[in-house]
């Protein structure tokens, strides 16, 4: 039997190394087909007429005027008279033309009556919510609260909030759908679930899972938002059969991507937290809420500290006629993060305490992973040059002027990230190449590199000697990519195929070699006796031992032997400077530790970690999905006016990936995700040690910066 | 040294016609007859300003990546969406489509522009270069070699725009500082969390264009 682990440090060729991504060249020189790019002959343009209104009902649809126009092939109506609409940009009928223009003018020419209904928009403040739109908290206790707050010293109390924002996936939603005959569709989705998705359409469609095929190559940004086939997956593919069979292009325009394919929910929360003079934490009561549409939004508080003794939590989700809410990198962790960790911040200002130390006074309420918050802490202060530069709040840290004003935030967050099941074949070619078959995608993390690792690593040859086929649903089935289940998954399964095709080329190969099968090893390009290199085969010599058949082996994971895990930590600390004459942050630098188990390849880890921290700059400082009250619209659905953190608003950063004993035996763990979590409390903690004050919500625009600082000049004064 | 000529959102200081500029044409022609009535109408049919073309399809010849490529597009229709829909050159891609991201970057006579804002039939008569004329081959250009070198991309869908807009910004600043940076490369934008691998990508590249050395690939 098999011994499936992986090599040892000392042995890793390619493992933990900086490896650039295998579709690198692809990428930047333009060949990289995305779906989006997909031209087929003879193809139409889909496009979907959307509702204007929040909250209304379909009184009639006219479409004979846009049926007749030149170049268009179908129209069909999704939501028709009597049907309720629940935001604005909900479906109404669907076309397809021969160009995009005539498909436009089309839409144009639809007639729609609607009965306008009441909406609602805009949660942040929930006593405007109608009584129906609020649910039933939840609501949870442990310990005794009451005694908790007698025994503090110490206590604050705060509202703090995160906004709904967009996912703005820079490939917007959508598909090219054909029918290849009368019974089998061919579908090129942008999507995060290359395995799942054919299912999914067949259902929908009511035709067997076998009948659909589902290719991609790249896929331009998911973050969340991509798993499902949805609704315009689903008529565009109903479309092209009543087109005879027409491939169709369909993707959102920019609008409707920014308004209808996803929101992270909002989250707000009114905390009471409290200490003992020492900085020891006694309780923490919230009451918290939020929405992304029609759905619910759960999640434990207080995060990561989450055994303090005497807790008190209600939270309730508001419902409103905004885009249904999807997963968003971490769904609901960074909104956890800010909420906490800038309560725990207020908490330990006010005990006249460096927040550093105020953390690593209650790391034992993290629980499992205490230590290694720690470590991350110490070595994200050195980084950072922490006690250097930090002043307690509102004095302006180490460089102030009058009017700019510096200071220091951290925060800390975690992420399970453990492995999805997953199937692949690995197959060893009589000449010598390989190749890995698997149902799996590429968001962008480096999945084909991770991939191209494990297997030449298992098999001792050269990177470029291993085809990667990923991206087609007639692959076995891996899963969708979210929860950072992939790499773990993926790598596991493709280090056990590896190992088990490996072990069928050993049996080949062993006779001639005057030995065992289990007595070989593929070292440096050559099968040899174990720790003999005189009694060897060149890679290629032994695989012509083969025949004229490959050898296939098929990886899954689950399976034997622990090579993948769960659960990871991570801190990050933002230095900013604050105009308190305009309001504007900068971020001056930024860094991040984080652990992820087994890095497989340092320089996409590493990216990643940027990557997620980019995401949270933004996110922290920009982003917001800003609802008209009075229309119910979308007012920013555009990328003019729903802000993405450019190159140069990013300021310095530096990243640490904790790796060797402790970390690597652990097995490849998720990484998309943790790192993605902080940025929003580091960098509000930043502000308020800079300014003085809580800025209460993010994104923390000039207008919210300014609007703080006033209210405490107010209150300063008395006029509050 | 003008802003308008380092900004990839217009072609320089060339007179083509934007779409934005187009668009604010076709309000004033429209604008005329409602307020000076048939006269001026009738007058303005009689001697146009400006040729008069479509609103149905034209044949219009192109020069992309120094080859006549010829294509039938609606006026309307942009430069990036022809070379997308109708000619198969995908690199650029759509994403804004409102001369906010970048991710259509090429260069018009060897200015960066945003390709979403040119008109196809506007393009004619000036040289257009896409990221496809970059590599030769296996052999990528050194700012395409910097970008893969230093992991500039995640999911790769801004990497083409973003490569078309630091070449051009190289091809002008061989050497940038960072107020060329700014405005180089300000005008696209990545959602992945690139940022950190394209400014050591733009200073590989930079340092490239002095030293002429090949980047590590894997290091």
């Amino acid at each position: 039997m098999a011994e499936y682990k992986w090599p040892d440090a000392e042995k890793r060729q390619y493992i933990g190394k900086r490896i650039s991504r295998i579709d690198g060249p692809d990428k930047v020189s333009g060949r990289a087909k995305y779906s989006y790019d997909i031209n087929r002959p003879g193809m139409l343009f889909g496009k979907i007429l959307r509702s204007p209104h929040a909250h209304a009902k379909v009184v009639s649809i006219d479409t004979s005027v846009a049926e007749k126009m030149p170049g268009v092939k179908t129209v069909k109506v999704i939501n028709g008279p009597g049907y309720e609409l629940q935001w604005a940009g909900q479906e109404i009928v669907a076309l397809a033309a021969e160009t995009e223009s005539q498909a436009e003018d089309a839409v144009r020419a639809i007639k729609v009556q609607y009965e306008k209904l009441p909406h609602f928009v805009n949660e942040a403040d929930r006593s405007k919510a109608p009584e129906s739109y609020l649910r039933k908290p939840n609501e949870n206790a442990t310990g005794d609260v009451s005694k908790g707050f007698a025994e503090a010293d110490v206590t604050v109390e705060g509202f703090y909030g995160n906004d709904v924002i967009t996912h703005c996936c820079l490939e917007a939603h959508g598909l090219v759908t054909e029918w290849a005959d009368d019974k089998n569709v061919l579908i090129h989705p942008s999507t995060q679930s290359v395995s799942p998705i054919g299912p999914e359409l067949a259902r929908a469609l009511e035709m067997p899972a076998s009948s659909v095929r589902v290719k991609m190559d790249h896929i331009g940004g998911g973050f969340g938002s991509k798993f499902p086939i949805d609704i315009w997956g689903i008529e565009m593919t109903k479309a092209s059969k009543q087109a005879g069979g027409k491939p169709i292009k369909y993707f959102l325009d920019r609008d409707a991507e920014l308004a209808v394919a996803g929101t992270r929910p909002s989250l707000y929360a009114k905390v009471k937290v409290a200490a003992k003079k020492d900085g020891t934490i006694t309780a923490w009561e919230s009451d918290a809420w939020g929405s992304g549409g029609m759905g619910n939004i759960n999640g434990p508080l207080p995060y990561v500290f989450s055994r303090i003794p005497n807790t008190k939590t209600k939270h309730q989700t508001v419902a409103t006629n905004v885009g249904p809410q999807r997963a968003w990198r971490a769904p609901n962790h960074p909104q956890l993060a800010l909420v906490t960790m800038s309560a725990m911040e207020d908490l330990a200002a006010k005990l006249n305490m460096d927040p550093l130390d105020f953390f690593l006074k209650n790391i034992e309420l993290t629980g499992a992973r205490a230590v290694t918050y720690k470590d991350e802490l110490m070595k994200a202060a050195e980084m950072i040059d922490w006690k250097k530069t930090w002043r307690p709040r509102g004095e302006g840290g180490l460089g102030s002027t009058k009017t700019v004003k510096r200071g220091l935030g951290l925060s800390i967050h975690t992420w399970q990230g453990g492995p999805h099941n997953s199937d692949c074949d690995i197959i060893i070619n009589p000449d010598g190449t390989a190749e890995i078959r698997i149902g799996t995608q590429d968001l962008g993390v480096g999945v084909r590199t991770v991939l191209n690792i494990v297997v030449a690593e298992t098999f001792g040859i050269p990177l470029d000697w291993v085809k990667v086929s990923i991206g087609d649903n007639r692959y076995p089935v891996s899963g969708g990519s979210g929860g950072s289940t992939t790499t773990g998954g993926i790598s596991s399964s493709s280090r056990r195929g590896s190992v088990d095709a490996l072990n069928l080329l050993f049996e080949k190969v062993a006779p001639t070699l005057g030995t065992a099968a289990d007595k070989l090893e593929a070292v440096g390009g050559k099968i040899q006796v174990i720790g003999d290199p005189t009694k060897s085969m060149p890679w290629k010599q032994a695989c012509a031992k083969i025949g004229v058949q490959p050898l296939v082996a098929r990886g899954k994971h689950p399976g034997q032997g622990t090579l993948a895990s769960a659960g990871v930590g991570g801190c990050q600390m933002a230095d900013v400077s604050v105009d308190i004459e305009t309001g504007i942050v900068k971020m001056n630098k930024f860094v991040a530790v984080q652990d992820c188990g087994l890095v497989m390849d340092l320089k996409t880890a590493e990216s990643q970690v940027f990557g997620a921290m980019i995401m949270g700059v933004t996110y922290a400082l920009y982003e917001e999905k800003i609802m008209d009250d009075h229309s119910g619209r979308m007012l920013n659905g555009n990328m003019e006016f729903y802000k993405l953190a450019g190159l140069r608003d990013i300021g310095e950063f530096k990243v640490h990936m904790m790796t060797g004993p402790g970390y690597d035996e652990r097995g490849p763990i998720g990484l998309g995700e943790p790192p993605t979590n902080s940025p929003g409390a580091a960098i509000s903690n930043a502000v308020a040690n800079a300014i003085g004050v809580r800025v209460p919500t993010i994104p923390l625009t000039p207008d919210r910066v300014l609007a703080a600082l006033s209210q405490a000049g107010a209150k300063k004064e008395g006029r509050g | 040294m003008s802003k308008s000529d380092e900004r990839p959102d217009q072609p320089g200081n060339d007179p083509a016609v934007s779409r934005r500029s187009f668009l604010k044409g076709s309000g004033l022609a429209l604008s005329i007859p409602l307020l000076a009535g048939e006269t001026v109408e009738a007058k303005a049919a009689a001697e146009p300003a400006v040729p008069i073309l479509g609103p149905n399809k034209v044949d219009i010849t192109l020069t992309i990546n120094g080859k006549p490529v010829k294509a039938s597009v609606e006026p309307r229709v942009t430069l990036l969406d022809c070379l997308r829909n109708d000619l198969d050159t995908t690199g650029a891609k759509r994403v804004c489509d409102r001369g906010t991201c970048g991710a259509c970057t090429m260069q018009m006579d060897g200015k960066p522009v945003y390709s979403c804002t040119v008109l196809a039939i506007e393009a004619q008569g000036h040289k257009i270069t896409t990221v496809e004329s970059l590599a030769v081959g296996d052999k990528l250009h050194p700012v395409q070699q910097a970008f893969w070198d230093n992991d500039a991309q995640q999911c790769g869908f801004c990497t083409p725009g973003f490569v078309m807009a630091c070449k051009s910004l190289l091809d002008k600043h061989p050497t940038p500082n960072d107020e060329q940076m700014r405005l180089g490369l300000g005008g696209n934008l990545c959602r992945c969390g690139t940022y950190q691998g394209i400014k050591a990508a733009v200073a590989q590249a930079s340092a490239g264009v002095k030293a002429m050395k090949g980047g590590k690939r894997n290091g």
